[in-house]
């Protein structure tokens, strides 16, 4: 177990380094040179070639062919800055990358966990009941919406919750994660407003945070969770076939216990391989649900940073970004064993 | 399969009639299990309908920027919902002047107007062979390149293998909204030789009424990031007819390897191929309207949908619901359709992945 977990986790190095070559050259083939974007076009030629120098632009892209050492090239220097936790600078904000990141990543955190909560509640009860109850009204009417869900775009879904629930009704809030009021107001620990609200006991943060996520993580929820009931009522559908179902009734287990120890247990398998799968989309799908609602996460930041070829930012965000995302991809993996300890790992 | 009529003549008994019967193939069957499943019929009725759209929609009413640019009733709410005395006052201060004294009738603008004027429901209708060509061009694109990756990856093995399953993890490991905004941020610019390459595409006779060049490139963008699921089908597809007995004998009777591959391997590979293309034009039309939506797609004036969801987004905070409504609708009903053609699709060609 603790080797094949350790033999996935180094699997991870070669599909990174892959990644880190697609973004660097990706970005090299961008016409323009940063030492203009970040001076100005006023700026002497000395000045540039000062800047260059200090950037380490004046470096070989892939390897020192030139003699000296051969490591000292753009791309090793990009590697081994990220690998020990220098991310650099912003271009646009003179920030720097580790601080932005510390202040957005909890935000997309908070919106990707609270729509995959909702997803993952909502889409494997609904999936569960459709299938128990088959061909019932209540199983049509569930999956014609869970078909729906699936087609929806969900930037368009966001604009409509919007008009809906702010503009006409005036329920929740449009945009941001708070109230500009409550900006400043308080000191975040873990970034996560509403884990924040509790732990400080400011529940004026909590309902105000609260109000203001629900719209994106439910527009965010979406599409897993159609995915999630359409799938768990077919795997159920599967496993409530099965001989060892027949075998629990008949024993006389209550419907409850057959149904969720019996059933729901033996169709998870494929059940977590689509929530894995979905991950993915949620941190894809925090573009667009970020920027229809304004929410100051790490997806809004990266699109902002490729729109204003700000490289270091695009460097290390599109990294990062890839880095929890194979991260989460191999821990769904691992946890088959955990679900289904039929599964043996060679 | 032999198709050639059986010649006997006498009636026959009901085992010969069974070996009689007209023999049936994969496609026949299949066609005959999509045309009476419930999801499939509407799906290709919904794909159909569409095309319909896309195919009349610019030869009765050809697309001009300027058409219905009637200013004076910019951002009209659709004319179903006006009243009589609000219709009458419409046509009064419209720019035709030919229609003053006409008031507007009650589906004259059945899905209100834009902030210029013009009629949204015929700028939606003409988004519709933008979207159709787009979602199928990308994934026309994704599966050839996607399936010749797989199928030399999975029939040659070895280090090719290793190198293409590298870059399709690389790809698949990507948040593939973001690599499609990153590649398309990339082509836009001016003095890239994608974008200088997409000029001379859109500047053609036909494909200029649908493409402008960043719309070009979104679509460019989306098809590479179809290539890795398609790449994986192809790949595994190969692998699982690999030692299949045909695949031997044909090998023993000394068939090149192009010819078996193209010939024998193909095909058997075709069925999951084509349902993840249907699915995957689903996905590419959400995906450039995904693009449009943050102003890397298609630009104003064109007609795109997600496009035209982006201007419209300006105005949902101030009440204008309609303008970012059938737009979306439109997304909504072409990727539904596609999605249950393909679900169809899947169950009639192989029964085995009964969803």
């Amino acid at each position: 177990m603790l080797g094949y977990i350790f033999r996935r986790l180094l699997g991870i190095i070669p599909v990174l380094l892959g990644i880190s070559l697609l973004v660097f050259t990706l970005l090299r083939t961008i016409p323009g040179d940063p030492a203009i974007i970040i001076l100005g076009e006023r700026s002497t030629p000395e000045q540039r070639a000062a800047l260059r120098t200090k950037l380490k632009l004046d470096r070989p892209l892939y390897l020192n062919f030139e003699g000296g050492n051969v490591f000292e090239s753009q791309y090793v220097t990009y590697i081994t800055n990220f690998a020990t936790g220098d991310f650099g600078d912003s271009i646009k904000t003179r920030q720097a990358i580790s601080k932005e990141l510390k202040e957005r990543f909890p935000a997309t955190i908070e919106l990707a966990l609270s729509a995959l909560l909702i997803a993952v509640v909502v889409g494997v009860t609904t999936g569960v009941v459709s299938a128990t109850k088959r061909g019932s009204l209540l199983d049509a009417g569930s999956m014609i919406v869970a078909l729906l869900g699936v087609s929806i775009p969900i930037f368009w879904l966001g604009l409509m919750m919007q008009y809906l629930f702010s503009v006409k009704l005036k329920w929740l809030d449009p945009s941001l994660r708070l109230d500009t009021s409550l900006h400043g107001t308080f000191k975040p620990i873990t970034g996560l407003y509403l884990l924040d609200g509790l732990l400080l006991g400011r529940f004026d943060i909590f309902t105000n945070a609260f109000k203001h996520l629900i719209m994106p993580s439910l527009a965010l929820a979406t599409v897993p969770l159609a995915s999630i009931a359409r799938m768990t009522r077919s795997a159920m559908l599967e496993v409530l076939y099965q001989d060892y179902i027949r075998t629990a009734r008949a024993k006389g287990l209550s419907a409850r216990i057959t149904i969720l120890r019996h059933g729901l247990r033996n169709a998870l398998i494929p059940v977590i391989t689509v929530i894995g799968l979905q991950l993915g989309f949620l941190l894809g799908g925090a573009v667009l649900t970020e920027t229809v609602f304004s929410w100051p996460g790490i997806g809004r930041w990266l699109l902002d940073g490729i729109l204003a070829r700000d490289y270091p930012v695009v460097q290390s965000g599109v990294m990062f970004v890839s880095l929890v995302f194979v991260l989460i991809n191999t821990l769904v993996d691992i946890s088959y064993r955990f679900f289904d300890p039929r599964i043996q790992f060679k | 399969m032999a198709t050639t009529e059986p010649t006997i003549t006498n009636k026959p008994t009901s085992d010969q009639a069974l070996l009689l019967r007209k023999p049936r193939s994969l496609w026949s069957d299949a066609r005959r299990r999509l045309l009476s499943s419930t999801v499939g019929i509407m799906g290709l009725a919904i794909c159909a309908f569409l095309f319909a759209i896309a195919i009349i929609t610019p030869i009765v009413q050809p697309l001009d920027q300027t058409l219905n640019r009637d200013t004076a009733n910019k951002l009209q709410p659709p004319s179903w919902l006006m009243s009589q005395e609000e219709r009458a006052d419409a046509a009064k201060k419209s720019i035709d002047k030919a229609r003053k004294d006409t008031p507007w009738g009650r589906f004259e603008r059945p899905f209100g107007t834009d902030q210029l004027g013009r009629d949204i429901f015929i700028r939606v209708l003409h988004g519709a062979p933008i979207s159709l060509t787009v979602g199928t061009f990308a994934v026309v694109l994704a599966v050839i390149f996607g399936s010749l990756l797989g199928l030399v990856s999975g029939f040659f093995g070895g280090i090719i293998d290793t190198i293409t399953t590298w870059l399709m993890d690389i790809l698949l490991a990507f948040p593939s909204i973001l690599l499609a905004i990153a590649l398309t941020a990339i082509s836009n610019n001016r003095e890239s030789f994608s974008y200088k390459f997409s000029q001379q595409i859109t500047n053609l006779p036909i494909l200029q009424t649908i493409f402008d060049p960043p719309l070009f490139n979104a679509m460019l963008a989306v098809a590479v990031i179809e290539v890795p699921i398609f790449g994986r089908i192809a790949r595994a597809a190969v692998l699982s007819v690999r030692n299949q007995e045909y695949i031997h004998a044909a090998e023993a009777v000394g068939v090149s390897r192009t010819r078996m591959l193209m010939r024998h391997i193909l095909p058997n590979s075709l069925t999951p191929i084509l349902v993840q293309m249907t699915l995957s034009v689903a996905s590419s039309i959400t995906s450039v309207a995904a693009l449009g939506f943050l102003g890397l797609g298609a630009q104003p004036p064109r007609p795109e949908w997600g496009s035209m969801l982006s201007t419209a987004r300006e105005y949902v905070g101030t009440g204008q619901w309609w303008y970012a409504l059938f737009p979306g609708i439109a997304i909504m009903l072409t990727v539904l359709g596609f999605n249950l053609l393909g679900d169809g699709l899947r169950d009639a060609l192989d029964p085995r992945l009964k969803h």
